[in-house]
């Protein structure tokens, strides 16, 4: 890594790269992990609507599970995913099941 | 409030708050940015006081956000966006500002909006400054340690306020912010929680059209997992029974008329809220609260509704 001069740094604490924090993976936190079944997921958007990572990915397509077809699913970026749970808690089909890490 | 997204199918897909941040998991707050940046859209600056999300967003040299955003101090959040929006103004009239129609929002936290921040706040909303300045309420100083504020409840458990023989907790009552905002006559000024999203995204949306009229208020419920003793998973349960409880009603008020948005609109009729002690056995911090304290604490919410049920109608 290098580092500019002093010269070149601009003055006060200027971050000039919008969203930088995506460099901190915040996978390492989590103890225990989201898994998204989605033969019992109904699509009501529901942990995708209240994660605080925003690590429910919306995917558009055609998805047929148990003779129902759907035009979204839902996947985990599980880089960012910190672990919290708010998605089990709410899904309303308990869909999403919390299993440890591999250690 | 007007309507802008009826369903959740029309709420806006791009996410405008980058993750990897240091918001604990399952933070209140981080759900409220993540919906405040979406709702306000590419085309704003946001002015952060210090508090959890201005710390834990901005770990230099990184940055959570993808608006224009600034920082001061924790006492002039207002102060700063006032000057701001004054600046935009006269570019605007000097036709030298080519970014069209650029909000300016503050995002502030209890800290910074009850106590440090609220000589800043009520210049601003007194100049009639078009800001919108967003509260999130997590009821106490918790980046810092979990030191009580003006918004911590009466009986809760802090670092400062600790519960022993001779103190059950802290001894005066929540401050009413919405009170000193509406005192102001705003335009808009509006209660939302992160369990209800449909309605605080409509809120949001209707606060920052208004602000062509002047300054609007938002007040979000934001439940916080270290500082409320509870299990990371039951934020949006927990806030969710801060509403049915009526502990936390959902309200707006519109040039000069109080409305409670659904669920509250039923809540004045005290039989169709849920009882308060299923909100408070959930958090570690009201743990130690003896029969007799939370039957102060429903006589004191009972006459806030009384108060809310007079305010409605005005």
């Amino acid at each position: 890594m290098s580092l500019p001069k002093a010269s070149e740094l601009p003055i006060g604490a200027v971050i000039p790269e919008p969203g930088s924090t995506r460099r901190n993976k915040t996978a390492g936190w989590r103890t225990l992990k989201p898994v998204i079944h989605d033969d019992r997921c109904v699509r009501c958007q529901l942990c995708w609507l209240y994660c605080p990572e925003g690590t429910i990915v919306e995917i558009k397509g055609v998805f047929k599970v148990n003779g129902r077809t759907y035009d979204t699913k839902y996947e985990i970026n599980y880089d960012y995913c910190k672990g919290c749970g708010i998605c089990a808690n709410e899904c309303p089909t308990k869909a999403i099941e919390m299993v440890p890490e591999a250690p | 409030m007007k309507v802008y997204y009826k369903t959740l199918r029309d709420l806006p897909r791009e996410e405008l708050f980058a993750p990897g941040h240091r918001m604990c998991a399952g933070c209140g707050a981080a759900i409220a940015m993540r919906w405040i940046t979406k709702t306000i859209g590419p085309n704003a600056v946001i002015v952060n006081a210090t508090g959890c999300v201005e710390v834990t967003t901005t770990p230099y040299p990184e940055t959570a956000w993808m608006h224009p955003y600034i920082h001061v101090a924790f006492e002039n959040s207002a102060a700063v966006a006032s000057g701001v929006e004054a600046a935009i103004k006269t570019l605007k009239k000097k036709g030298r500002w080519d970014a069209g129609d650029s909000k300016v929002v503050v995002i502030a936290g209890d800290g910074g909006t009850y106590d440090i921040g609220l000589q800043s706040l009520s210049g601003m909303l007194e100049r009639r400054h078009g800001v919108l300045y967003i509260l999130y309420d997590n009821e106490a100083y918790m980046n810092t340690g979990i030191q009580r504020s003006g918004s911590t409840p009466k009986y809760a458990w802090t670092t400062t306020t600790p519960v022993g023989t001779a103190l059950r907790g802290k001894v005066q009552w929540k401050k009413d912010i919405m009170g000193i905002v509406m005192a102001h006559r705003v335009p808009y000024a509006a209660t939302a929680s992160v369990a209800y999203i449909l309605d605080m995204v409509n809120k949001i949306k209707t606060a920052l059209d208004y602000t062509e009229e002047g300054p609007t208020f938002l007040h979000i419920f934001a439940p916080c997992v270290p500082g409320w003793r509870y299990p990371e998973n039951k934020t949006v349960e927990i806030a969710r029974l801060a509403v049915e409880t009526g502990y936390f009603p959902l309200y707006e008020w519109d040039h000069g008329k109080l409305k409670l948005n659904p669920p509250s609109n039923n809540h004045l009729d005290k039989s169709k809220r849920k009882p308060l002690k299923e909100y408070l056995k959930l958090q570690g911090r009201f743990a130690h609260l003896t029969e007799q304290e939370i039957a102060e604490i429903e006589k004191e919410l009972d006459a806030y509704w009384e108060y809310l049920g007079k305010l409605t109608q005005l």
